[in-house]
């Protein structure tokens, strides 16, 4: 039974279509395995047994009457919790929304119950997906499944350690800088931010609006393009979803082959701050692109530099505006309200009481940013770094199919390292950020250990827009050869837990 | 304070005004959601994750809101922008569930447009806009416990947001100079045009006394022969055509009150005091207030095609100035009577009252005179009264019969104000019907002509004018029931005299 968490997405799946195991079996051996493993790993802030329980037995009846089953009915995943789940508290990893249960699911969750997936919980967060390390939460850091004491990543630092930890076989993230790569890269898994507009974000708490975007997590590159094609598509509900079909993505994750690709090494994401085994993985990844067909030419962006200034000024921005609802009127925290204080009053001590330091930061910093006089200089600004960024990927897409770089400078820091530091830890997403900025598709997949560290290193491609499926494609080809070569998996290196 | 009277202010003080005319859209769903728009619903039962700004949900725009915007920027002889976006309004207050309001700011669908403005004397003057543009209205709070219903000493507020996120349309003129003294007649003017030409299009109904229609007077003054503005006031909801005129009246005398005085204008809003025409201070805008506005990223811009705005100019009604012209020159009325009948509401129901087959003059007979005083008296719109056009229609026709004769008339239209039923039922039910029977009337003429013998001698003597006297006694004796020309006829049939 305990094998049956170490299955991949696509093997589950088979095996309860085939009849060999029950989805319900599947369910409670991964409810087991997060019985075991969460006190110390903290991946999840709510596990929701009946409700998984309850969805597994919905696969299984249908089998039974003999209805065919989609491609990942019955598969376990860990939903960050991000996104709306009506009648399961959906909290932010913040405090202002402890208790808060949505009336509603989130497109991509009832996409998810359409496609008989079967959700475990909510997974632990940076308070609003505002961090690099999940030590934002309000509810205490996930731990990393290869090394406890150190970070996950961020935001989505409890999906990716969900993962890692074999308590779910998939997961949701979000990336809005960075926050689904770094934490597939630091953990040893695959983490996606599709096209910006590709998956719904109604119903996904937003951070900032115009870089947020829901992503599949995974332990392999076959099984995120099989929770990219069942979460990605039009979606009425959110006016910046883009109405084209879904690149085919999960057939070029099957494709294992780049040859003639041309592959774009951006020269800005090297030297000073890169790890030396992050720096060794990453060179070595890409002399394996060369021997498995692909031309790998040298690309330079130079607006990628201004990158993280520019983020630091939209998404506190957006943030603050976005944020401004939590105001103990209608919903989650209210703090003060003894009949002695007015309204305003009562919203400034909740806002105080609920919102952690790293929120507040980024509320006051936004808010200054946007303020009359400041506006053109900041916020105005940074949309035109924006619109650079947007042109060097461009120019650099005319010459290459994808770029590739390191999705992070270093390995998993140590819980606390950066914790007093912000701006060390914004150089964590260093390497995301200019895909956020222009809403292309990216993703990281493992490509060894550090060897200083014993850390996992993850490589980021990027696509253009819509090219979603040039990152399968590439992805699927490095990870089959690294497979091949090591023998096994990168995660069964992981210690046990 | 004792004020500086407006005959006063204008000898030294230019007005200059801007009007900000909020318009509720009469859309069946929300600006950015499926909610109803129906008014008067059970509060919070026309709510949904995205009008209540639950976390998580995303607006997407009412294109029929967005419809009815560019018709109203064309009827404005605007420019309909080719691109535009919607911007955040950020603020916090607890009848906006977003604290943010989806708004337009540097953006507008529409600009640069005019409205002309017909004012009493039949002049013309022409307002004109800055911009049209797009918002979400907020939920209504009340405030319990209180004395006053306002948050002052209430003890708590209860919040409703069936209002939130219905459609708005905000109509900003540029500063309206050079009105001298008719500045508050033409601030009256424009928006009672405003609201004709909003209801012409079928995009609202633009009842002020229901708030889908409210107006911002911003006023200041500046000496006469000066080009540069003064200091404006901000008179918040003035929420009837007469307010509208008293307030910017009553801010003018105010704003010379202080400036004669030596003081300096405060750049504030003010609340209108329906009572006495007066205004008070409400908060103070130090500085223009700081709403951080920035293009909404949850929305993608707006860009309407040109064939479809064309399409929509091609489609647009005929606009109530043109109409106005029309039906005046069809009715053939002085520019003076036309304009009573503009101010007494009765356009529509005369059109409706012809349209069901009267007369257009005893149309409008009816209307501008029983009607419209029973209206003024009872303070209620013409169109409210309880009597159908097709109802007044039937009266005018008993009496082209010769059924009923005007004072009877009087009393069918009494009966079914008063609710007795149908004209036909209440000359049914009353016998009122015109007495036409001349063997009857020929009884009543001659105890008529027996009992005042004295005028028939006149009368054959060649005095027909005293014909009036014997007519009278007759009317009297039917109880007004019969065709006084009848009556007349018969009278000096018997007295052998040639009617004249």
């Amino acid at each position: 039974m305990t094998e049956l968490i170490r299955y991949t997405a696509a093997e589950t799946a088979s095996a309860i279509a085939k009849g060999e195991v029950s989805a319900v079996e599947v369910a409670q051996a991964h409810l087991d395995r997060i019985d075991a493993v969460d006190k110390k790993v903290n991946a999840f802030l709510h596990v929701d047994t009946e409700g998984a329980l309850k969805a597994a037995r919905a696969v299984d009846e249908k089998r039974a009457k003999g209805e065919e089953l989609g491609p990942l009915a019955g598969v376990p995943l860990a939903l960050k919790d991000v996104f709306t789940t009506e009648g399961i508290p959906t909290t932010c990893g913040s405090k202002i929304l402890e208790g808060w249960i949505p009336p509603y699911d989130a497109t991509l969750t009832s996409r998810l119950k359409d496609a008989g997936v079967v959700i475990l919980g909510k997974t632990n967060m940076d308070e609003f997906a505002m961090g690099s390390s999940t030590e934002n939460s309000a509810y205490g850091p996930t731990g990393n499944p290869w090394d406890l004491s150190r970070i996950p990543g961020g935001s989505g630092g409890g999906s990716a350690a969900a993962l890692a930890a074999f308590e779910a076989p998939l997961a949701i993230g979000t990336d809005t800088g960075g926050s689904i790569r770094q934490p597939g890269a630091v953990t040893g898994t695959v983490g996606v931010k599709p096209t910006y507009g590709s998956v719904s974000r109604y119903g996904l708490v937003a951070f900032s609006s115009s870089l947020d975007q829901g992503g599949p997590c995974a332990r392999t590159v076959l099984d995120a393009a099989l929770l990219h094609e069942a979460i990605a598509g039009h979606d009425p509900l959110d006016s910046t979803s883009i109405d084209a079909p879904v690149p085919a993505v999960v057939e070029a994750a099957k494709l294992r082959d780049v040859r003639g690709m041309r592959i774009g090494v951006v020269k800005e994401f090297a030297g000073e701050g890169y790890q030396t085994g992050v720096m060794q993985r990453f060179n070595e990844s890409v002399e394996l692109l060369r021997e498995l067909g692909a031309e790998v030419v040298e690309v330079s962006c130079p607006s990628f530099t201004l990158a993280l200034p520019a983020y630091y000024l939209i998404a506190p921005s957006e943030c603050s505006s976005n944020l401004a609802r939590f105001d103990a009127m209608r919903y989650g925290l209210r703090v003060g309200d003894d009949g002695s204080r007015s309204a305003e009053e009562v919203t400034a001590l909740t806002r105080e009481a609920g919102f952690g330091d790293e929120v507040k930061r980024r509320i006051i910093l936004g808010t200054y940013a946007l303020s009359s006089g400041y506006y053109d200089a900041y916020y105005g600004s940074a949309q035109k770094v924006r619109t650079l960024i947007s042109r060097d990927f461009d120019a650099a897409f005319a010459g290459v199919d994808v770029l590739v770089s390191p999705t992070t400078p270093t390995t998993a820091f140590p819980i606390g390292e950066r914790a007093d530091d912000p701006m060390a830890m914004y150089l964590a997403d260093l390497c995301t950020i200019p895909s956020n900025l222009a809403g292309n598709a990216a993703m990281s997949l493992p490509v060894g250990l550090a060897p200083e560290d014993n850390l996992p290193v993850g490589l980021q491609i990027i696509a253009p827009a819509m090219a979603d499926d040039r990152l399968y494609r590439v992805g699927g080809a490095v990870e089959a050869a690294l497979n091949d070569k090591w023998g096994h998996t990168l995660l069964e290196e992981a210690p046990a837990l | 304070m004792n004020l500086v009277s407006y005959e006063d202010a204008l000898a030294s003080y230019d007005p200059v005004m801007g009007l900000e005319v909020h318009v509720e859209l009469g859309t069946k769903t929300k600006m950015f959601c499926g909610c109803s728009t129906e008014l008067g619903a059970e509060p919070n039962s026309q709510t949904c994750p995205t009008c209540l700004g639950l976390p998580g949900s995303l607006p997407v725009v009412n294109a029929i809101g967005v419809e009815s915007a560019v018709k109203i920027g064309l009827a404005l002889n605007c420019e309909i922008a080719e691109w535009c976006r919607f911007a955040r309004k950020n603020y916090f207050y607890p009848d906006m569930p977003k604290n943010f309001q989806t708004s337009q700011y540097d953006e507008p669908i529409a600009f640069n447009g005019y409205l002309d403005v017909q004012l009493e004397d039949g002049s013309t003057f022409r307002v004109e806009i800055e911009r049209a543009h797009m918002e979400e209205d907020t939920g209504k709070s009340s405030h319990v416990g209180g004395a006053t219903g306002r948050i002052h000493g209430a003890t708590h507020s209860l919040l409703d947001y069936n209002r939130a996120g219905i459609p708005l349309i905000e109509i900003v003129t540029k500063p309206i100079v050079g009105a001298g003294e008719r500045a508050p007649e033409v601030a009256k003017a424009y928006v009672a045009e405003l609201r004709e030409l909003i209801k012409a299009l079928g995009v609202s109904e633009a009842r002020m006394d229901k708030g889908q229609m409210r107006c911002d007077v911003n006023l200041s003054l500046r000496p006469n022969g000066t080009e540069t503005f003064g200091t404006r006031s901000e008179t918040k909801n003035v929420n009837s055509l007469r307010s509208v005129e008293r307030a910017a009246r009553f801010e003018i005398q105010r704003h010379a009150t202080v400036l004669t005085d030596g003081g300096t204008i405060v750049q504030e809003t003010r609340h209108f005091h329906e009572e006495d025409g007066s205004t008070t201070s409400g908060r103070i805008k130090d500085n223009a207030e700081d709403y951080r506005y920035f293009p909404e990223p949850d929305l993608v811009p707006i860009a309407p095609a040109r064939a479809w705005v064309e399409e929509l100019r091609a489609g647009l009604p005929e606009l109530p100035r043109v109409r106005r012209a029309r039906l005046q020159a069809e009715w053939g009325l002085s520019d003076k009577d036309m304009q009573s009948v503009l101010n007494a509401g009765a356009v529509e129901p005369i059109l409706e009252t012809i349209a069901a087959g009267a007369p257009a003059d005893q149309a409008r007979k009816w209307w501008m005179g029983e009607l419209a005083r029973r209206a003024n008296e009872t303070g209620t719109e013409l169109s409210e009264q309880p009597i159908t056009p097709a109802q007044v229609a039937r009266v005018t026709a008993l009496v082209a019969e010769g059924k009923l004769n005007d004072k009877l008339a009087r009393q069918v239209i009494e009966a079914v104000l008063a609710g007795e039923g149908e004209p036909d039922e209440v000359v049914e039910k009353r016998g009122l019907a015109v007495v036409s029977d001349d063997s009857a009337l020929g009884a009543a003429v001659d105890q008529a002509i027996a009992d005042n013998e004295a005028i028939a001698a006149k009368i054959r003597d060649g005095k027909v004018a005293a014909v009036g006297a014997l007519v009278g006694a007759v009317m009297k004796a039917t109880r007004g029931q019969a065709d006084a020309a009848r009556v007349k006829d018969l009278i000096l049939e018997r007295l052998g005299v040639e009617g004249q």
